[in-house]
């Protein structure tokens, strides 16, 4: 069985210093793992350089043991909410519906199947009430629902999401992460950027933790420790003691 | 003139069938234009196109679509690569390049005009009617290869509405789907420069552009679905062509092209202020019975606790 992803050696630069140093890991089947660190770690990028949305100057990606050309049917991905304009008119029910379009292929339109896919999708984040609003007349938290719908329909086996809590209320977040715990039950593998650090370890089985360069990857109770968290966050972090949450304090 | 001998004249006929053609096709494809921000790229396009077609008469020295647009589609790469050169290599943001290339090649365009006009065979050329355009000039044969393209157009745009949806509204997930998101929007740009040259003769460079967003924008008020605003947007296209020729076949002198843009306007006011939900009146309503009923309530609330 072959990892859902292998990174080697990937670097990622917009201008002239690197923005990700040399990354190399492996993520295997049926995980579901968080990717932790500071603003501008790297962490949109890192899933960017991957999906091939931005160029990397070296590196590898192996996804399931395939270029990313060949599998990307079975890869989804969540941006960030604010990657959009929602004023684009269109409804609920019909972003979703593009989570259907790599599996459509040219010209054809989706059907009465994908429809009821896409609503069953939406259903599934407790949306659909919304199907046919317009999305600008989503809150912030429904339109993040939404882009996690649209991934779901892309029905596939290794998603990537960018933040998808940001917005989000305490109850829809519980019942996101319940239903990522779910796909993960499934055998999906499922790789989250994510920034509240009190949920870390009750949310995710592995951990990543990134600043520029690769801290750490692998199981949450070897990672999540103050030393590690240390080196990710630099002077930036404070622990009250070890056994409880810690917390972020800026520098400033 | 009046209206009856305007209808009944065939020449006429075949005019208005060209105008209403072309302002449909403007629509269809403004609507993806103003979608992706691209508003302004359009007005560059269409002023770009004027040193490319000038150049292509000087050379093949004859009027022919196919030539124009040739030359409208070479500087129209030409304009949008030293867009994209100036905003990556320099610190002048997109909208200034774009305002810079578009003034550019706009003088440029002139100064060719200027010389074709001076020319001895090109005071006869009518070329002077591309800047704001001259429907009455246009021959039979005109029409046809108009209407043809105008067709090609809305049914590539039909073809290609699922891609061009996706496009539109987020980029990054078609190309992580692994639609080829740059060929599709150097496509799309084509079929922009290619609208553009089409409307030259009837609408011409200055105002093209309006042409491809204004019924877009006003289209846009009518509605929350994206193919319903594609119709809409190509039938004011198309009702600003009828409109803006039958206008200007009636006064004299007056060019075609501020016509059809002016119809396109008055339409745009008319979805401004009464489009259904998105309208300004529709607003002031809902506003105003929103307040009275919630006038009542409070005002029953009121009394009850007085009770
Ligand atoms: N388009 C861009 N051009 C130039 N630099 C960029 C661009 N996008 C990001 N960067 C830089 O790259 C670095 C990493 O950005 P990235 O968006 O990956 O951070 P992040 O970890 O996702 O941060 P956040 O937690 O704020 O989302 C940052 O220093 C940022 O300034
Ligand atoms: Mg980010």
């Amino acid at each position: 069985m072959t990892d859902p992803l292998t990174v080697k050696n990937l670097t990622v630069a917009y201008q002239k210093s690197p923005v990700l140093k040399d990354i190399s890991f492996r993520v295997p089947e049926g995980k579901l793992i968080g990717i932790i660190g500071p603003n501008g770690a790297g962490k949109s990028t890192l899933i960017k350089a991957i999906l091939e949305l931005i160029p990397s100057i070296t590196g590898e990606v192996e996804i399931f043991g395939d270029s990313y050309k060949n599998t990307r049917k079975r890869v989804g991905y969540v941006p960030q909410r604010e990657s959009v304009d929602w004023d684009f008119p269109t409804d609920a029910l019909d972003v979703v519906m593009m989570g259907r379009y790599g599996h459509l292929g040219w010209f054809k339109r989706p059907d009465k199947k994908d429809k009821a896919y896409a609503l069953k999708c939406l259903q599934q984040v407790g949306m659909s009430q919304y199907a046919n609003r317009q999305i600008s007349q989503l809150s912030g938290g429904q339109q993040q629902r939404v882009f996690l719908a649209r991934a779901l329909a892309q029905d596939a086996e290794l998603y990537f999401m960018d933040e998808p809590f940001v917005g989000v209320d305490a109850a829809t977040e519980k019942a996101i992460i319940t239903l990522l715990m779910k796909l993960k039950e499934q055998g999906k593998t499922v790789l989250v950027v994510h920034h509240d650090l009190n949920t870390v370890k009750e949310y995710f089985d592995w951990i990543m933790l990134l600043n520029v360069n690769l801290i750490g990857i692998g199981p949450t109770e070897e990672l999540f420790t103050k030393e590690f968290l240390q080196k990710t966050y630099g002077g930036s972090l404070a622990m009250l003691d070890a056994n409880s949450s810690p917390i972020i304090v800026s520098p400033r | 003139m009046n209206w009856i001998s305007v209808f009944a004249d065939p020449n006429t006929q075949w005019i208005l069938f060209g105008s209403m053609l072309l302002g449909l096709s403007s629509g269809v494809i403004g609507c993806f234009a103003y979608l992706r921000k691209q508003s302004l790229m359009g007005d560059a396009l269409s002023h770009a196109a004027l040193p490319g077609v000038c150049l292509a008469y000087m050379v093949t020295g004859t009027k022919s679509i196919f030539f124009f647009l040739l030359g409208a589609i070479l500087a129209g790469i030409l304009a949008t690569v030293s867009i994209s050169y100036i905003t990556r290599n320099t610190r002048i943001k997109q909208d200034s390049a774009l305002g810079i290339i578009l003034t550019v090649f706009f003088g440029v365009g002139i100064v060719l005009l200027t010389q074709i006009q001076h020319s001895h065979s090109g005071n006869q050329s009518g070329l002077d009617k591309f800047l704001f355009g001259h429907a009455a000039s246009m021959i039979q044969q005109d029409v046809y290869t108009i209407a043809g393209i105008s067709v090609v157009l809305v049914a590539l745009c039909i073809l290609f509405f699922k891609e061009f949806k996706l496009l539109s509204f987020d980029q990054g997930f078609a190309k992580g789907i692994g639609l080829p998101t740059i060929l599709l929007d150097q496509f799309m740009m084509l079929l922009m420069v290619t609208a553009v040259v089409i409307g030259i003769q009837a609408v011409g460079v200055v105002l093209m552009a309006a042409l491809l967003i204004t019924p877009a924008v006003a289209a846009r008020y009518w509605t929350e679905k994206l193919h319903v605003m594609v119709l809409v947007a190509g039938i004011f296209g198309a009702i600003s062509g009828f409109v803006g020729t039958i206008a200007s076949s009636m006064v004299n002198n007056l060019p075609t092209g501020p016509l059809i843009v002016l119809a396109a306007t008055v339409l745009f006011i008319i979805s401004v202020l009464f489009a259904p939900n998105r309208g300004i009146v529709a607003k002031a309503k809902l506003r105003g019975s929103v307040k009275s009923d919630f006038k009542t309530v409070a005002h029953q609330g009121v009394k009850e606790k007085s009770l």
